[in-house]
């Protein structure tokens, strides 16, 4: 161990993390004088100082480690500190209110599929369990009948998806969920064997040990329903720890049980094995073993693995053992090498043998050992055909790995089953938390894993710490951070930004911003941070029409009108999508935004659409009279014009409403002469055609159909004399047709101008006339228009246009 | 007919996968509402929707009846509604009514809402003022693309032409965006990009910017080339009437979402019928694209032919007979109803059409294409305002008018839309002032003031705003500069000649030889030339914004190169499509049609009406 302690690890309060997790020491946590402090000193596994600082909060109860790093220190108050693993503080819980009054008497942490967890028990005997401190959620444990102050002892189980309580009470053992308490009794456990003072759960929660103030240790599942064995210890003070030491598979579990100057083994069988213990040590729970720290050294105790055993075995024959000593042979250049590879081969093991040496490489943590271990496989693997390299080649690169971690600079001293049990993901995600961002990209493309979940990762943790650095100008972490993090794919600026605006550094979130691809990313943070301007703007630049609505909804609830409607001023995209929405949403805001802008043509359209939606006609009126304005402002004067004469005729229209009831309100003026004349009213029809200056032809066709529609054909006729048609006759002849009088129509053809004369006669099917009106104009193509309309009958006329025709080519 | 394909045009890509990727999603998101429910679907979703899952399909995910959203108290007892919709405001604020007045009645309900393609933010903020946003659910259907034919996708957004060129609102560009992403994933990469048109600039903007965020899988590309082009570069081509046999079908009987329905006049029964008109009907695939006068005598052929075929039968003995009662007779017999129901079609529209006013109004169209005798026309328009004899017609006309002759002087245009305001009513001034913002219907400038303000403007500012606000102004100044671009691209072929609609020699021929849509001329031009070198003065004329991206992948020489995706924004007609199919046909191209909506006059300019009905 790389540390110092000047009074070892006595009388402090130590928390050391499985996986090889740091180490947190509380030198005399009971000393309460306030003059001298306890120090709170942080260590990585390995004894090297991380972080150290006076505890100047409550007393602690309790130090324990999440899952991710952090220190959680329990106080007597039942509120639990975090800091991060260089002793700054990151936040705070309470286990209840009701535990200030009675305070912590002890307090576990613990961890399980769901996270990590804090248990405490509180003067009034009572316990609160938090499951997963991320979410936290307190749940007050019933009450024990008969407990008075602490148990005995107690542990926490996770079974069926459960937390639960297990504690001991003298003679008594209780099971404590979260409704009930009820007693059990550990099978096989002899009557006599006494009080329960200790016990402990292994790391899979399966297996639970129970050691007894007569020295009996029982060991048995947790469960409670079958035992493995009974042993007597012979000592009958309480051991200051008790940990299981197995391995996953393990052939042999057992206890590992410390007392101030000895350590003892329990197995399944009733043996012991004892080993003296000079230093005061702490024990730490392993998955595959314990782990024991002392002031000068950590030692892993550990289950063989079978593997190793064999291979190690004093003259063990097992396949791997021969490789490994064919190997050895073979280096030495002996001819023994080829013996015990034949020997191996006739048993056909050399597959195994290379697996053995693999696997067995992979427990071991002398890189000497390692070596000998892979060559011998690698020296094995020759002999073979048709053996996939994979495993080997894996447990190389993972040998590399640990070694490296192994380094007491980086100090996380994990075994290769711990490894492949917590993942490379986290064993990365750890190596960052102390900040080994180097170590960890190395790590990262020498496995390599895919950007998106190594060097990317690595590189945001290291940004979002970069971007807390005081000592630095915004400046240059801006540019330390491009530089570094470039377009690696994955990391997003606006994460890292949003760290930066959380250190209160806004200059620098905004500049890291601007490396932001995404403005979907951009537009949030800026908005959060009251830059709205250059949240529009970004928003607009992107072209995404969705982030500018989400900017101006957000700016519209945070700035006053004038202002909101300046901004948008200066963005026309912005501005014409809120006035779609106000079209659909807001019709008064529209009218306010056009205002604002004097944009009078937009202003007096409104005026126009407003009027629609007015059932009553003041109003319509005075909103037209309102849009006339505008257009006048606007230097429409057509539209005013236009808008005044519809005024006129909505005047006009509700008059004659009024007198005859016509229902004329709302028409246009073409329908409403038309309607006019419908109903016989010529002189107000007149009145509009004068009034309105209606073209003539238009009020000539008007009539025309009218009165044809209402064969009025006197009338009609009197109105073709009144004056010269200004739509000519042919059109007469036409509507007569169309009203299927043929008579009528017939009137009208003499008068119908030369150039039109012959479609007159046609119309009315006079063939005669229109041959004879198309030989006198001497046109050719209406003399074929006749011609194509002739039927065979019709001899004489045929003979006489094509004559006609002739003559007409021939000039 | 007459033209056949070449050999060696290339395959079309498959594109029903892009149903089967709709369908499968839209089931997914019904069953995360577990247990019987009520679905009300939004209007205009109800056609596509068929397309992609009937009803059967929706009842057996549960869906218990079908409504159709139409702003009314809802009647439903089901306690799980879902409602299928647009991201509208309008609808938005409706479903909030639907379920305030359900708090009022105490009534306990789960309600979901699916926007397809997307949810806007506004529609989000609705719900959040009405107080339900929590007591609804919000999901997308990324329902992007609807494959009406082999050839044509359509996003059935006919508001994007409103809501992008006349309102400003971008919104939809990210969804075109998305859309060219879609296409992108499955049947691309792309090997080169062309545009033309702001809109189209930042759809292909959009769609870089959703290419870098997500990965991209090396593929053997389906289509190679995208052509974007706004509705906005082209407005004359859809303001002529069609006189291709499927865009006159369109003119007249509207063909919704690739399905017409014929009334009785056509099927000459009592009865209306719905038919489903594309590549899979065998008649209608032969005479779509052909002018119309082609169409009488190509069927009656086809009548005789089927006569022939049926005649087979005489003098067969019986096996034969069994034979060609299992092979042919069915097929025939299709083939017998389908020709009878266009013949029938065909009537309809030669009744409609072939009177004389149609012929004086194809003439006057024609006229005002090649820039003659302007005044008959403008009398001819008067006229027809005057006679009352279509409120959108008079309307198109007006606007070709404007567009071919770079504005009206400011005599005519007062007194042509004051005749027109008398007409169809006073509330026609916002119409103009719609027309007059797109630059359809304006007024003739008194000569340089507008380009100098723009230089003016331009010297003051050179960034990005300044850009913005020249862009305003050329807006604000859109120039057509028809006649110019005309002279340029050749556009309206020499009258002098003979022009046989029979054998077509150029694109002309869909509008009786009259005019080549300039849409489709553009992009003969630019895949001739590989990009945009050499048409800058074109360019210049259409105010700009045009593009030519080459792709990461190399162009290789495999059909995929041969593959032509064209995207209108902002909606395209038959004609075009018809146009685009003969130019493929002649440079062994395939092209592809991606837009917003299918259009045609009548939608282009019902979509500008502001009138108060």
């Amino acid at each position: 161990m790389s540390w110092n302690l000047r009074d070892g690890l006595r009388d402090s309060l130590v928390a050391a993390a499985p996986y090889g997790g740091p180490i947190a020491l509380l030198r005399e946590p009971h000393r309460r004088s306030p003059s001298s402090r306890p120090q709170l000193e942080i260590y990585s596994a390995s004894g090297v100082a991380i972080a150290s600082f006076p505890w100047k909060s409550g007393p602690v109860v309790q130090l324990g480690w999440t899952v991710s790093d952090e220190l959680l220190c329990v106080q007597e108050d039942g509120s639990v500190l975090i800091y991060d693993l260089f002793g700054s503080f990151k936040r705070h819980f309470s286990m209840g209110q009701e535990v200030v009054q009675s305070q912590v008497l002890e307090a576990k942490v613990f961890h399980s599929p769901y996270g990590t967890g804090v248990a405490i028990v509180t003067g009034s005997s009572r316990f609160t369990l938090a499951t997963n401190i991320d979410e936290l959620k307190l749940r007050r444990l019933p009450e024990v009948p008969g407990l008075q102050g602490k148990p005995s002892c107690w542990v926490v189980l996770t079974q069926d998806r459960q937390t639960k309580v297990l504690l001991s009470n003298g003679p008594e053992l209780f099971i404590l969920d979260n409704t009930s308490c009820t007693a059990v009794c550990p099978p096989g456990l002899s009557p006599q064997a006494g009080n329960i003072v200790h016990m402990s759960v292994s790391f899979s929660y399966k297996y639970l040990a129970l050691f007894t103030d007569t020295g009996h240790l029982w060991t048995g599942s947790s469960h409670l329903q079958e035992k493995l064995s009974e042993v007597d210890t012979k000592k009958t003070t309480t051991p200051k720890q008790m940990i299981w030491c197995r391995r996953p598979k393990s052939q042999q579990p057992s206890v590992v049980l410390m007392w101030d100057r000895l350590l003892l083994v329990a197995g399944v069988c009733s043996d012991t094995v004892q080993f003296p213990v000079e230093d005061p040590c702490v024990l730490v729970g392993e998955l595959d073993g314990v782990r024991i720290v002392s002031s000068t050294n950590q030692e892993l105790l550990q289950e063989v693995p079978l593997v190793c055993q064999d291979i190690f075995k004093i003259a063990s024959m097992a396949p791997g053992a021969l490789l490994l000593e064919a190997h050895r042979e073979y280096e030495k250049s002996s001819q023994k090498a080829d013996e015990y590879l034949r020997e191996i081969k006739e048993q056909s093991m050399l597959g195994e043998a290379v697996r053995q040496c693999v696997e067995a490489a992979g427990h071991e943590y002398d890189t000497n050992t390692q070596k000998s271990l892979l060559r011998a496989a690698s020296f094995g693997k020759c002999f073979l055909t048709d053996f996939s390299p994979d495993q080997f080649v894996t447990t190389c690169r993972e040998l590399r790995v640990l070694n490296a971690v192994r380094e007491s600079s980086v100090g996380l001293p994990l075994t290769h089953t711990q490894f492949k049990q917590m993942t490379l993901q986290v064993l990365i995600d750890r190596l960052v938390y102390r900040q080994f961002y180097p170590l960890a990209i190395e790590i990262c493309r020498y496995l390599k894993i895919p950007d998106y979940q190594g060097v990317s990762r690595v590189l945001k943790h290291w940004a979002s710490c970069k971007v807390q650095q005081k000592d630095l100008s915004d400046e240059a972490i801006a540019r330390a951070v491009c530089v570094k993090v470039g377009d690696s794919p994955g990391v997003s600026y606006s994460h890292i930004a949003a760290k930066a605006y959380e250190c209160g550094r806004t200059e620098l979130a905004i500049k890291l911003l601007d490396f932001e691809a995404r403005s979907g990313e951009q537009v949030p943070l800026l908005l959060k941070m009251k830059r709205s301007q250059l949240a529009l703007s970004k928003a607009v630049e992107s072209g995404d029409t969705d982030l500018v609505y989400t900017v101006v909804s957000y700016l519209k609830n945070e700035m006053n009108r004038g202002d909101f409607f300046m901004t948008l001023r200066n963005q026309p995209v912005a501005l014409s999508l809120y006035r779609q929405f106000c079209k659909l949403q807001e019709q008064d805001t529209l009218k306010d935004l056009y205002n604002q802008d004097d944009d009078h043509q937009e202003l007096a359209n409104y005026y126009v659409t407003a009027s629609y939606r007015e059932k009553r006609l003041e109003s319509r009126l005075s909103l037209l009279q309102s849009a006339v304005d505008e257009y006048n402002k606007a230097k429409n004067e057509f539209a005013a014009k236009a808008t005044e004469d519809e005024m006129r005729l909505l005047r006009f229209q509700r008059k004659l409403d009024d007198e005859k009831g016509a229902g004329l309100l709302g028409l246009s003026l073409q329908a409403t002469i038309e309607a006019l004349l419908a109903l016989g009213l010529h002189k107000q029809a007149e009145q509009l055609y004068r009034d309105f200056k209606v073209p003539d032809k238009r009020y000539w066709w008007l009539k025309l159909k009218s009165l044809a529609e209402k064969e009025e054909w006197e009338e009609l006729e009197k109105f073709s004399k009144s004056k010269k048609s200004p739509i000519g006759y042919l059109a007469f002849v036409e509507v007569c047709i169309k009203c299927n009088n043929k008579y009528e129509a017939k009137k009208y053809v003499s008068k119908v101008a030369p150039e039109q004369k012959v479609k007159a006669h046609l119309a009315v099917s006079d063939l005669e006339g229109a041959a004879d009106a198309a030989i006198e104009r001497r046109n050719e193509s209406e003399m074929a228009a006749v011609l194509s309309r002739c039927s065979a009958s019709d001899r004489l006329l045929i003979d006489r246009l094509n004559r006609a025709r002739t003559t007409a080519t021939k000039k | 007919m007459a033209h056949s394909a070449r050999r060696d045009s290339p395959e079309l890509p498959d594109f029903s996968l892009l149903k089967r990727l709709a369908r499968d999603q839209l089931i997914y998101l019904l069953e995360q509402l577990p247990g019987k429910k009520d679905l009300f679907i939004e209007a205009d979703l109800m056609s596509p929707l068929d397309r992609i899952a009937n009803v059967s399909t929706l009842k057996q995910h549960e869906v218990d009846k079908l409504y159709k959203v139409e702003y009314k108290p809802v009647i439903s007892t089901s306690d799980q509604l879902c409602f299928l919709i647009r991201p509208r405001i309008q609808t938005v604020k409706w479903i909030c009514d639907v379920v305030n007045a359900d708090k009022a009645a105490g009534k306990f309900r789960r309600y979901k809402l699916i926007f397809t393609p997307q949810k806007f933010y506004a529609c989000e903020a609705v719900l959040e003022e009405q107080g339900i946003f929590g007591d609804v659910t919000t999901d997308e259907w990324a329902f992007y693309l609807l494959p009406l034919d082999d050839d044509i996708i359509s996003l059935e957004l006919p508001e994007f032409f409103r809501d992008n060129f006349l309102a400003g609102d971008q919104r939809w560009v990210r969804t075109a965006g998305s859309t060219l992403h879609l296409l992108h994933s499955i049947y691309g990469p792309f090997s080169k990009i062309y545009g033309i048109g702001r809109c189209s600039k930042m759809a292909y903007e959009s769609w870089r910017e959703q290419v870098e965020e997500g990965e991209t899988k090396a593929r053997q590309a389906e289509i190679g080339n995208v052509f974007l082009i706004d509705r906005d570069v082209d407005f004359v081509t859809p303001l002529c009437s069609q006189v291709v046999y499927e865009g006159l079908v369109d003119d007249i009987f509207r063909i919704k979402c690739g399905c017409v329905e014929f009334g009785p006049d056509v099927t000459s029964s009592d009865k209306s019928m719905k038919v489903m008109l594309n590549s899979q009907d065998k008649v209608f695939n032969e005479i779509r694209n052909e002018h119309f006068s082609n169409v009488f005598g190509f069927l009656s052929q086809k009548a005789r032919n089927l006569q022939t075929a049926y005649d087979k039968r005489r003098g067969m003995d019986i096996k034969q007979m069994k034979t060609f009662v299992s092979e042919e007779l069915k097929g025939l017999k299709q083939e017998h109803r389908l020709l009878s129901l266009h013949i029938g079609a065909s009537e309809s529209i030669m009744k409609k059409k072939t009177k004389q006013d149609f012929q004086e109004l194809l003439k006057t169209e024609h006229s005002l294409l090649e820039g003659f005798e302007i005044r008959e026309c403008i009398s001819f328009i008067e006229e027809h305002i005057n006679r009352q004899v279509s409120m959108i017609e008079s309307l198109r006309l007006l606007c070709l008018l404007s567009i071919t002759e770079n504005g009206l002087l400011p005599k005519d245009y007062r007194s042509l839309k004051a005749q027109y305001l008398q007409s169809y009513g006073v509330d026609h001034l916002l119409t103009f002032a719609n027309l007059r913002q797109l630059g359809l219907l304006v007024e003739q400038q008194p000569g340089e003031t507008l380009t100098v303000m723009e230089s003016k403007v331009g010297k003051l500012v050179n960034d990005k705003t300044a850009g913005k606000l020249t862009d305003a102004f050329s807006s604000l100044a859109k120039k057509s500069n028809f006649r110019a671009l005309s002279k340029k691209l050749n556009l309206v072929p020499k009258s002098d000649e003979e022009y046989d609609l029979r054998v077509p020699r150029d694109m002309a021929y869909i509008f009786s030889g009259a005019y080549i849509p300039l849409s489709c001329k553009l992009i003969e031009q630019v895949l001739e030339r590989d990009g945009w070198t050499g048409l800058e003065e074109v360019t210049r004329l259409l105010n700009g914004h045009e593009f030519a991206v080459t792709g990461s992948t190399k162009s290789d020489t495999n059909d995929a190169q041969r593959i032509v995706l064209v995207m209108f924004l902002g909606g395209c007609t038959f004609s075009e499509i018809s146009a685009l199919r003969f130019l493929g046909r002649e440079r062994g191209y395939k092209f592809i049609v991606v837009t917003t909506a299918i259009t045609n006059s009548s939608r282009l300019i019902e979509a500008l009406l502001d009138n108060h009905v």
